[in-house]
């Protein structure tokens, strides 16, 4: 039945738990909509037909609605449009927020291409490889106009923002190859911007996976990449050690939880943190990729605003390796849910 | 040409052939003068827009950027400005009552006034660009280097260009009203529209400083 | 290509010799003055409104010229007669031209010029000689913009997203700058309809007295004088950022590429309604001439309008759902864009209840009526489909929103201003076209608009992006079809230019062929310069009242 529909009217393959999700209301929506401008196209016809005009000059009656009828003019289509825009919404919340256990991939648009980097290696240029039946983040930035990841199969998109993190997250229901899509017209080669994601069985993928980070198996697509920005397979986390020492981030902020002229790195990943101004903030990619580029934004309570910007210093790819190595540095006393961030006491 | 042909009312107001009546005429002008001041705030609006956007993602620079500027200037300005919006008032005052040539005069000191400010405007202009408070990828002033500081001169400079703009037309419109007061002398109880408009859209200048000055110098 | 070209000398047709024998003193606005000059320095609204259709007809072709090359490059999924460099020029022209020089005039300052006077029983619009400056002013506009065209033209779309657009080599500044100039002639227009309809309405007319279609011009208007300003400002501040990089939106410096599109679609989505709102005006009065009824829901169609205009203004989010704003933003956006549905859903039921008991001619306007109400319906609910915020993470920048908004600008605005230059001709030039070949053209062109964008749909489900110079070869057989339907469109024009050039010269005297009780049959056709020879007409109860007299007042209601 709903493949019949999918033929009609031409949707992809649905290869997504969002796509199972939407495409009832898709049926739903559309199919009203073919009822309702016939019926109207229809009735206007009837009424010719009906009421043709006999005589030249002829009079006709005053008619005007009663109440009822002007009630009725107005909620029938309110009930539908608030019903749909209440399914819709609820999906919507649902697409906005990824599951805990989600894997996270980085994805970078660059004129014209797409790149994506795992969290502890490998990078690929326009292919990604994803597990089936296993939540997947996508963590999409770009870095030079906007662009927009879009997977038909999958019913999802998102924008990809210079200067910024976007998330979009899917859980591919089917291995398979799916195409990717640009959809954010962005110059000369926007319709040449393709890519595609690669979805495997889930122990194909770890297979596949840990093949990659041994590193003997050097991807086609990494040789493609490019090297200024991401170094090969070296895993995400160890390059943003190194970069944490060259770039100087080592100075302040140390790794083994001693207080220094910034918050310690260790442990800082998904703690809830104080701030100067009172309020609290839980602390994950997108504070610190914010703490980078916009130290002052948030200032953690107890420490000055004493950071440069790393805006310009750091490429896409090299902000998200040392969020990686942060990331690393998680302790086992995370605590889940509500709990109060540790509290620090101010410098002497 | 087709609907050129006016003819003269008592009082020197001219009707024009397709109003119904004199006072139709003049609530037209007035309506319509006062849908083009809804029209320049929106203009305005914009920018204000972009200032708190950029505000609430900067607000170290802001605080900064904002002290780098000439307080004393800035006040200047806003008193000369707010004054000359009180004898353009004045204008319309006498207008009312005939009083050609003091509807001139004052409208004499309006344009002194804006001149003043203008060049106080052209003073810390020239400032920044001496120390390198330029917007955007112009700047080059060392002494405040906190992230965002280059958004604020984009901002400051794009409002207060534009509304230095608005300065220049005002004084257009009212130099060329003042003329007519000194030369045809022909403003009088019924026949005062065109102060009024003048007048009204000088307010509205200024209504737009009274907001940029908090906005940009004191906040 | 226009049926206006031969107005430039109206004396030089004939027949409008004896029109002006007919009435003495008093001759028509098209022979009162036959010189160049008094058409160029005119303030009557009437000559204004036609030269604005001049103009106006002249960009239409220019841009269905463009998107005839857009849909004869996408017939193969290759490169197919241009490279993609004059590709992305040629479908951002397209919009540029569409939106800024044809649809936002169109209507309002074709016939809203030419009818609103009349339909309040007016000499003039309030301030002519500001009407006949923003006629000037939307020329030097296209001037500028024509200009940037020719001198390499853009490739940004026209959206202008920063921050491709502060960046690209093509001519930017050009165009932007034409179509800011544009906006004050578009803010004039509408300053002029406001302050008209406050002070210049007829002894008689009250506020739900007037027409519908001034109710729609009104509404307009509003949005004209409140939104226009904002674009103006965002595309100096873009143009600024082109030429001197003066880093507004410059993301290395912190600026922020979404508040663009904020700003953006501030304007840009009322401007929809700028567009559609003057056509549902010509559809009222449309539909109550040809099932000769007032109008079903007077009240509810003239609030509607308004109510329209209002909510526009708050919808502009649902244009950015995936562009990263918040989930509750989003959830904001689109509960307020169904609001708009409704509005537009009384409209449509009322126009349907407007021919229930009455009595229908089926003519060229009734056909176009037709037409336009099964657009109007599925355009309007595809809206609502893509305000529907899980739908659109799917529909959003695909053929689906392309063809959704053509179903809104080409389906009902287009029929509604073929209609209204159908149901106005004989107002405008005392003549009268060919009926059959109106039909005929009318059919192609309701028949080829669905062949073109019905495919358009279909590919937007399958997931073809916008702005694409290649595509995948599934997509290729519907884009084939479209291009096909957009042929058979082409050549409905090309007939109704035509016919409607040959009812120009050669058409039969007529003065109200449709026995229409609107306001502004009340005068001869054409009508003479001060638009009302002689004393004012006295205003009926309400426009298109075609009660018998001798009948009761009882008014029956459903």
């Amino acid at each position: 039945m709903s493949d019949l529909a999918n033929k009609l009217l031409f949707l992809p393959e649905r290869a997504s738990t969002f796509a199972d999700r939407i495409d009832f209301l898709h049926y739903f929506v559309v199919g009203t909509t073919m009822v309702a401008s016939a019926g109207v196209g229809l009735a206007a016809l009837f009424m010719f037909f009906r009421y043709r005009r006999r005589v030249e000059n002829q009079t006709t009656e005053y008619v005007v609605p009663n109440l009822k009828t002007e009630f009725l003019f107005v909620s029938v289509p309110l009930v539908f449009f608030l019903a749909w825009f209440a399914i819709g919404f609820r999906d919507f919340t649902w697409f906005t927020t990824p599951p805990k256990d989600s894997m996270d991939v980085y994805v970078m648009g660059k004129q014209w291409m797409w790149k994506f980097s795992y969290p502890e290696g490998p990078n690929g240029v326009n292919v990604l490889h994803v597990p089936a039946n296993r939540p997947v983040r996508l963590l999409i930035t770009s870095r030079d106009v906007i662009h927009s990841f879009f997977v038909p199969s999958f019913r999802i998109k998102m924008d990809a923002l210079p200067g910024r993190y976007t998330q979009a997250w899917f859980e591919a229901t089917k291995p398979g190859t799916y195409q990717v899509l640009c959809t954010e017209y962005c110059g000369l080669s926007h319709s040449k911007m393709l890519a595609e994601v690669v979805v495997m069985a889930p122990e194909d993928y770890d297979t596949w996976i840990k093949e990659q980070r041994r590193g003997r198996l050097q991807d086609r697509q990494d040789a493609l990449a490019d090297n200024s920005l991401v170094p090969g397979t070296a895993r995400m986390a160890e390059q943003g050690q190194k970069l944490a020492g060259t770039q100087g981030c080592l100075k302040c902020h140390s790794v083994d939880g001693s207080q220094h002229i910034g918050p310690t790195f260790l442990g800082m990943y998904d703690r809830m943190e104080h701030l100067q101004d009172g309020q609290n903030i839980r602390v994950d990619e997108a504070y610190i990729t914010q703490s980078m580029m916009d130290p002052g934004a948030h200032i953690v309570a107890g420490y000055q605003n004493v950071m440069p910007t790393y805006q310009g210093k750091l490429q896409g790819p090299e902000s998200a390796a040392i969020v990686e190595y942060i990331k690393s540095l998680r302790t086992a006393n995370v605590r889940e849910g509500a709990s109060e961030g540790p509290a620090y006491d101010p410098i002497q | 040409m087709q609907s050129s042909h006016s003819a003269s009312a008592p009082g020197g107001a001219k009707l024009a052939a397709h109003f119904a009546s004199l006072d139709v005429q003049k609530h037209a002008a007035r309506l319509g003068m006062w849908l083009f001041l809804a029209t320049e705030i929106l203009l305005f609006a914009g920018l204000f827009a972009c200032y708190a956007a950029y505000r609430f993602l900067f607000p170290e620079a802001w605080a900064a950027s904002s002290r780098s500027l000439d307080l004393l200037m800035g006040s200047i300005n806003t008193i000369v400005l707010i004054t000359s919006s009180f004898t353009a008032a004045m204008a319309v005052h006498y207008a009312k009552e005939g009083k050609n040539k003091l509807v001139g005069h004052m409208f004499f000191l309006t344009l002194l006034m804006a001149g003043a400010f203008l060049v106080i405007k052209y003073f810390e202009y020239k400032h920044k660009f001496h120390i390198g408070t330029l917007p955007g990828r112009y700047y080059f002033y060392d002494g405040i280097q906190v992230p965002g500081a280059p958004m604020f001169f984009t901002v400051y400079f794009a409002s207060t260009a534009l509304h230095a703009f608005h300065v220049i037309i005002g004084m257009t419109v009212l130099a060329i009203i003042m003329v007519r007061a000194y030369r045809k002398g022909d403003f009088g109880p019924n026949n005062y529209t065109a102060v009024e408009l003048g007048s009204m859209y000088w307010h509205l200048v200024d209504l737009v400083w009274i907001f940029l000055f908090p906005m940009l110098y004191l906040v | 290509m226009t049926p206006s070209s031969s107005i430039a000398a109206p004396g030089a047709a004939p027949g409008h010799e004896a029109h002006h024998d007919e009435h003495g003193d008093h001759p028509s606005y098209l022979v009162d003055g036959t010189t160049v000059k008094s058409w160029l320095l005119t303030v009557d609204h009437k000559r204004i409104g036609i030269m604005y259709m001049f103009w106006v007809l002249l960009f239409f072709l220019v841009g269905g010229i463009f998107a005839l090359m857009i849909r004869l490059e996408l017939l193969t999924p290759g490169p197919t007669i241009m490279d993609a460099m004059t590709y992305n020029r040629t479908f951002t022209l397209h919009g540029v031209v569409m939106i800024f020089l044809f649809m936002i005039p169109a209507i309002p300052a074709i016939f809203g010029n030419f009818m609103l006077p009349l339909m309040l029983g007016a000499k003039d619009v309030a301030f002519p000689r500001l009407n006949l400056l923003s006629l000037y002013v939307y020329l030097a506009g296209a001037g500028f913009a024509l200009w940037g065209m020719l001198n390499g033209g853009l490739d940004t779309g026209w959206t202008f997203y920063t921050p491709y657009s502060a960046h690209t080599t093509t001519t930017v500044a050009p165009v932007l700058f034409g179509a800011f100039i544009i906006g004050f002639s578009s803010i004039l227009t509408g300053m002029n309809f406001i302050v008209t309809a406050h002070t210049m309405r007829a002894p008689g007319i009250t506020w739900f007295k007037m027409p519908l279609f001034v109710w729609a011009l009104y509404a307009t208007s509003c949005i004209q004088v409140l939104a226009t300003p904002v674009i103006g400002l965002l595309l100096l501040l873009v143009s600024a950022e082109n030429l001197f990089n003066l880093g507004m939106f410059d993301v290395a410096r912190g600026g922020d590429p979404v508040l663009f599109q904020h700003l953006f679609w501030f304007y840009s989505h009322p401007a929809v309604y700028i567009m559609v709102l003057p056509a549902f005006g010509v559809m009222s009065e449309v539909v109550s001439t040809f099932s000769r009824k007032n109008i079903f829901g007077y009240r509810a169609v003239a609030y509607s309008s308004v109510g329209i205009a209002f909510v526009g203004f708050f919808a502009w989010g649902h244009h950015m759902f995936v562009s990263g704003q918040s989930t509750f933003d989003a959830g904001i956006f689109g509960a307020l864009s169904m609001l708009v549905g409704v509005f537009t859903a009384i409209k449509v039921f009322n126009w349907v209840g407007t021919v229930y008991k009455g009595a229908v001619e089926f003519t060229t306007p009734f056909a176009y009526f037709c037409g336009f109400l099964f657009f109007t319906v599925f355009g309007g609910m595809t809206g609502i489909a893509v305000a529907t915020v899980s739908l659109d993470v799917a529909w959003h920048d695909t053929y689906f929103v392309v063809a959704h908004f053509h179903f809104i600008m080409v389906g009902a605005t287009i029929m509604a201003f073929l209609a209204a230059l159908h149901y106005w001709f004989p107002k405008m030039f005392g003549k009268t076209y060919h009926e059959g070949w109106g039909l005929v053209s009318a059919a192609l062109i309701i028949l080829g608009f669905n062949a073109t964008f019905i495919p358009q749909f279909l590919l937007g489900n399958a997931g073809m992006p916008r702005r694409y110079y290649e595509y995948p070869e599934r997509f290729q057989a519907l884009n084939v079809a479209s291009t096909a339907g957009a042929s058979l469109l082409a050549f409905g024009f090309v007939i109704i230019a035509l016919y409607l050039t040959w009812a120009l010269i050669y058409g039969k005297r007529v003065d109200n062929p449709w026995g229409s009780k609107g306001y502004e049959w009340l005068t001869a056709s054409p009508p003479p310069t001060h638009n009302f020879v002689g004393p004012q007409p006295t205003y009926p109860e309400e426009p298109h009242f075609y009660v018998d007299p001798k009948k009761a007042e009882v008014s029956d209601a459903v």
